[in-house]
């Protein structure tokens, strides 16, 4: 049933033109056997009776018209088992830590359909990950997709890392499956994370997909799908709460970028693809947690923005279809502030699903709310200062602008293995605001004024 | 050529099909598993379809059928408390056959045709009956009696009326001629439905959001836009309208957004209470959710599932608020399949028909006599998510021109957590005027006056804040000073509005009456104060200043607003008296 062409007629960047076939199915899985016995595979992207069009995975490199093409009748399908745990394999799902080839329990599909949305179940687990200003502002929930907004040559990577290996829900001994698929970074940076998973004992409980940016790029659209399917057998067939990295999203767009050009597609802005949203939704909206199941996929993805520009297309994008996103500052980070996380531009869109009395305090949203406000006051007058001096400011100024130093002193930095429970995090937000003037402290209802601010806690009891 | 083609070519969701005859929006069954598609371009024997479903396998030489009919919805009883995915099928019928995940192939009815209704007849055998005529009525949920329509384009005698319990798709009545009517009726939904006379919209939707109706109304039947930047707070205020506006019926349509959305409001709405009536909100509501990972032409169509739905209740005569959450991922579909044709693209690779059918989306909306002789109303409010933020681009600037109202978030102010994030200085409603009257007769006649001047004092506070970036505060002369006190007390007492806090979310136009009067007072006293000598600082430490912060979080704010006014009498008397 299943023919060998040799009928290419055209070979263009990371595409392939073949004639003359029986029909082949949209998306199948291609196989091209090179004259010298290599093979490459890709993808339909397009097929009508005259032409076929095929992407190649591993780039065209080395190819020619005598190659050999054979259409497989199925689309593209990752062989999943438990055995996936501790592994590390290739852009493409093949082994590349030596050990043996997966047997396949299932082989799923790896575009993945959509949840249904009347299957969804909101999340709303709280998921400490110890650092005060992702906790206490920027609140992360399991089954939620927060990325990280980064710059080349910000510790983002030091960061996702001390989020994977402190984050838990509380009340809950159970630690969370890694699934880790790195997208064009350097062999430098994925060491860095094997390494660290490695003396974490974390990789036992991973499964690692790396193309690294000497692997070919049209391989990068594929390696997330993969991970995202591994995250999925694993939350949805084994129960697991399971924490994917993906890391770089720029590469992966550089790559759609580039198939875009290659088809000679109309580009949209920037010359990125029209479609970048829909695609990049067919990523992110494999988070969730669905009703009646058990485990849950959260994922924490690393992008870096293009020239720190948070409008670029990439972030702007991510950012439309994420729920919010960590955004990472050269300031502070030139400050020598660990994590450097500017939390104005920050947001976690599920926080308030995931706080409060039951969750985690009753005083953590006003809490959160004041200190936004009164660092954004802060850091403007930083601006006024540098024009009229300190001297032309009121004493109530003066005050905020304190109090923007002390927060990014005290509150976001914090050590790369220090680990802040929400109450500490917490106590530290009241500590910094309590030098603020109390009258403004409008964010916060009195009640939590009387029983949480330093200058009151305790009081009622000793009356 | 015939009723059955077969397939030419597959690019994503764009199908060509051969030797098939069709007409332009005509639905086509395509591939083995019949996926349903649509006509959106003929060329010779060769029409382009969109198809609603993922098209991965499909193989050119499987066959194509036209049904012949264009994309249509199913109207009646049933609508409401639903949620459909873009082309009206609903998601918890495709959870039962195909799981948890969105697979394809699998057809479903938009309408129940197990459950009865309660059909009362309101027609009598001889009555004469036109279209759009009310013929019978049937309880769809507690509060909304269902008005069953004879379609538009139907009339005739009655011959024949039932009473009694029917399934939708039973003939409830004969008209002469032998014409049959059924509780539901079909309807393509790119066609507007007929009404009797626009008519001009003239009171406001009133939403309990204060910067909306107190700044920046809408009428009911009118249309507004807004626009804003990822995290700005589109979806908050959308849901924020959907849940409190004074509204009879609302169709909330997830345009391309994000599944965990439209779960919150599925968890949210059958929990929440209609201020109006008490009853759960989703008894009034109809979902539509396509979102961002379902297929792109799908949701192209959701929008106008999602306004026919919204007309058909106009129809029987209520006022209809209609949430397009976002626009833009509406227009991004339209380019997308556009692109696929290799249509020659306009401004930013979107279609040169963007601005068009835009326009004629927008048209939908308004208030009308309906053909039963009622009044009805559609208010449509579209998200707008331009790229980058940049309210030039296409979408935004292609629907400022058709909108009367521009609510402009701004990325500044959610940052520093001032919500509603939208911009007092960039926004406008084009119906202020024509509302007068309404706010004249049922708020206050002081209130255009107390809101005008809120409006003049922030601009005032915009124009000082420029000064302060230049010599600071101090060095402003003191009735300045107090000036951007009163206008800080305007944005953070009184347009600031917390959609999470239970009191706040929803705030009573009498309430926003009181409070912003309350501000108002306050301020003509302290700038009196001032002019006759008390100091500044003085001024400042007012304790019913500080109260009057918390007023909005007050659900007896009519005893905290007299008594801050008894204690602010009391202040002030005492500082006059130094
Ligand atoms: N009226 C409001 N009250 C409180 N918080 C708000 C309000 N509007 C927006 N927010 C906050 O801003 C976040 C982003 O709002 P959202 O409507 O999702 O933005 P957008 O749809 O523009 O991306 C929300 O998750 C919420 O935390
Ligand atoms: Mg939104």
């Amino acid at each position: 049933m299943i023919k060998e062409y040799k009928t290419i007629r055209e070979i263009a960047g990371p595409l392939v033109f073949v004639e003359k076939t029986e029909p082949v199915g949209y998306n199948e899985l291609v196989q091209i056997t090179l004259p010298d016995g290599t093979t490459k595979r890709g993808q339909v992207l397009d097929t009508s009776e005259d032409v076929v069009v095929v992407q190649i995975f591993e780039g065209s490199g080395g190819l020619n018209r005598e190659a050999s093409v054979r259409f497989t009748g199925e689309t593209i399908k990752l062989p999943v088992s438990i055995d996936l745990l501790g592994r590390i394999l290739s852009g493409s799902g093949e082994p590349l830590d030596g050990g043996p080839r997966i047997v396949p329990e299932e082989r799923l599909e790896i575009t993945g359909a959509a949840i249904n949305p009347y299957a969804r179940l909101p999340p709303k687990e709280f998921i400490q990950t110890g650092i005060s200003t992702i906790d206490g502002m920027n609140t992360l929930v399991r089954g939620q997709k927060l990325p990280i907004f980064s710059g080349s040559g910000l510790p983002h990577n030091e960061i996702a890392l001390q989020i994977a290996r402190q984050a838990k829900v509380r009340g809950s001994q159970e630690q969370f499956a890694v699934v880790f698929a790195a997208m064009g970074i350097t062999n430098e940076e994925a060491q860095y994370f094997m390494s660290d998973f490695e003396r974490t004992g974390a990789l036992e409980r991973a499964v690692v997909f790396l193309n690294l940016a000497d692997d070919p790029a049209v391989e990068r659209l594929i390696t997330p799908r993969l991970a995202l399917t591994a995250a999925e057998y694993l939350a949805y067939k084994h129960d697991m709460h399971v924490l994917v990295i993906l890391t770089d999203i720029t590469n992966y767009c550089e790559a759609l970028r580039q198939m875009g050009a290659a088809r000679e597609e109309v580009p949209g802005r920037r010359g990125y693809p029209g479609y970048m949203y829909t695609d990049l939704a067919s990523l992110y909206e494999r988070a969730g947690v669905v009703k009646g199941r058990k485990g849950s996929v959260t994922q924490f993805s690393i992008l870096s923005m293009p020239g720190d520009d948070i409008t670029h297309p990439i972030p702007d994008l991510s950012g439309y279809i994420t729920e919010g996103q960590i955004v990472i500052s050269r300031e502070l980070h030139r400050k020598g502030i660990y994590p450097p996380v500017n939390v104005l531009p920050s947001l976690s869109r599920l926080m308030n699903s995931g706080i409060g009395a039951s969750r985690t305090r009753e005083d953590h949203k006003p809490v959160s709310d004041q200190l936004y406000a009164a660092y954004a006051e802060g850091k403007d007058l930083r601006g006024l200062v540098a024009i009229v001096g300190k001297d032309a400011l009121s004493d109530r100024d003066k005050k905020f602008l304190e109090f923007a130093d002390m927060f990014e002193d005290r509150f976001v930095r914090q050590g790369m293995d220090e680990n802040r429970d929400i109450e500490t995090t917490l106590e530290l937000g009241w500590d910094l605001l309590s030098a603020l003037p109390e009258a403004q402290l409008t964010r916060i209802d009195d009640k939590y004024i009387q029983k949480y601010h330093p200058a009151h806690k305790g009081k009622e009891k000793k009356e | 050529m015939n009723a059955k083609g077969k397939i030419y070519r597959i690019s994503g969701p764009v199908v060509i099909i051969s030797g098939l005859n069709t007409r332009m929006y005509d639905v086509v069954k395509v591939g083995n598993e019949g996926l349903m598609g649509e006509v959106i371009g003929i060329e010779g024997d060769k029409s382009t379809v969109q198809v609603y479903e993922e098209t991965s396998g499909v193989r050119p030489g499987e066959p194509a059928e036209n049904t012949g009919m264009p994309l249509s919805v199913e109207l009646g009883p049933g609508l409401l408390e639903s949620i459909y995915d873009g082309i009206q099928r609903p998601l918890p019928v495709l959870k039962s056959t195909m799981g948890d995940f969105i697979k394809r192939g699998v057809f479903a009815n938009g309408l129940s045709r197990e459950k009865e209704w309660d059909f009362v007849p309101v027609v009598k055998k001889g009555d004469k009956v036109s279209g759009g005529s009310i013929i019978g009525t049937v309880r769809e949920t507690q509060n909304i009696e269902h008005r069953i329509l004879a379609p538009p384009n139907v009339s005739g005698t009655v011959e024949e009326i039932k009473k009694g319990k029917f399934k939708v798709d039973e003939v409830i009545c004969t008209l002469s001629g032998g014409k049959n009517l059924m509780m539901m009726q079909k309807w393509p939904v790119r066609k507007p439905r007929p009404v009797g006379k626009k008519l001009m919209p003239k009171t406001p939707l009133i939403t309990g959001q204060r910067i909306l109706d107190g700044l920046f109304p809408v009428a009911k039947g009118g249309t507004a836009a807004i626009p804003g930047p990822f995290g700005s707070g589109k979806t908050v205020t959308q849901q924020q309208l959907a849940k409190w506006s004074d509204t009879e019926i609302v169709v909330y349509i997830g345009c391309g957004e994000r599944g965990n959305e439209m779960a919150d409001v599925l968890n949210e709405f059958p929990e929440l209470e209609d201020p109006k009536t008490g009853r759960p909100l989703m008894e009034r509501t109809v979902l539509i959710a396509n979102t961002s990972n379902m297929p792109v032409a799908a949701r192209e169509a959701s929008v106008y599932t999602g306004i026919t739905i919204a007309e058909y209740y106009r129809d029987m005569g209520y006022d209809v608020s209609l949430m397009a959450d976002s626009t833009s991922r509406w227009a991004e579909a339209m380019r997308e399949i556009s692109s696929r044709l290799e249509e020659m693209p306009g401004e930013e690779g979107y279609p040169a028909y963007l601005a068009a059918r835009l326009s004629e989306f927008y048209e939908r909306a308004g208030k009308a006599s309906t053909l039963c002789g009622r009044e009805g109303s559609i208010t449509v409010i579209g998200a707008v998510s331009p790229p980058g933020g940049d309210f030039s681009e296409p979408v935004t600037q292609n629907t400022l021109r058709i909108v009367k109202v521009f609510w402009a978030l701004d990325a500044k102010l959610a940052q520093r957590r001032h919500f509603p994030a939208i911009n007092w200085l960039n926004s406008y409603s084009l119906y202020s005027k024509a509302l007068g009257d309404w706010y004249n007769e049922n708020v206050s006649p002081e209130w255009i006056k107390l809101r005008n001047d809120a409006m003049e004092l922030l601009q005032k506070e915009a124009e000082l804040q420029e000064i302060v970036q230049l010599v600071g505060s101090d060095a402003l002369p003191e009735d300045q000073q107090l000036t951007l006190e009163i206008a800080r007390m305007v944005r953070e007492y009184f347009l600031q509005q917390n959609a999470y806090h239970e009191v706040d979310t929803f705030c009573p136009m009498d309430k926003q009456y009181r409070l912003l009067k309350a501000i108002t007072v306050w301020g003509n006293k302290a700038h009196s104060a001032l002019e006759s000598g008390s100091p500044i600082e003085e001024i400042l430490k007012s304790k019913s200043k500080d109260d009057l912060a918390k007023v909005k979080f007050e659900k007896d704010f009519e005893g905290a607003i007299s008594a801050i006014s008894k204690s602010m009498d009391e202040e002030f008397r005492k500082l006059g008296g130094r």
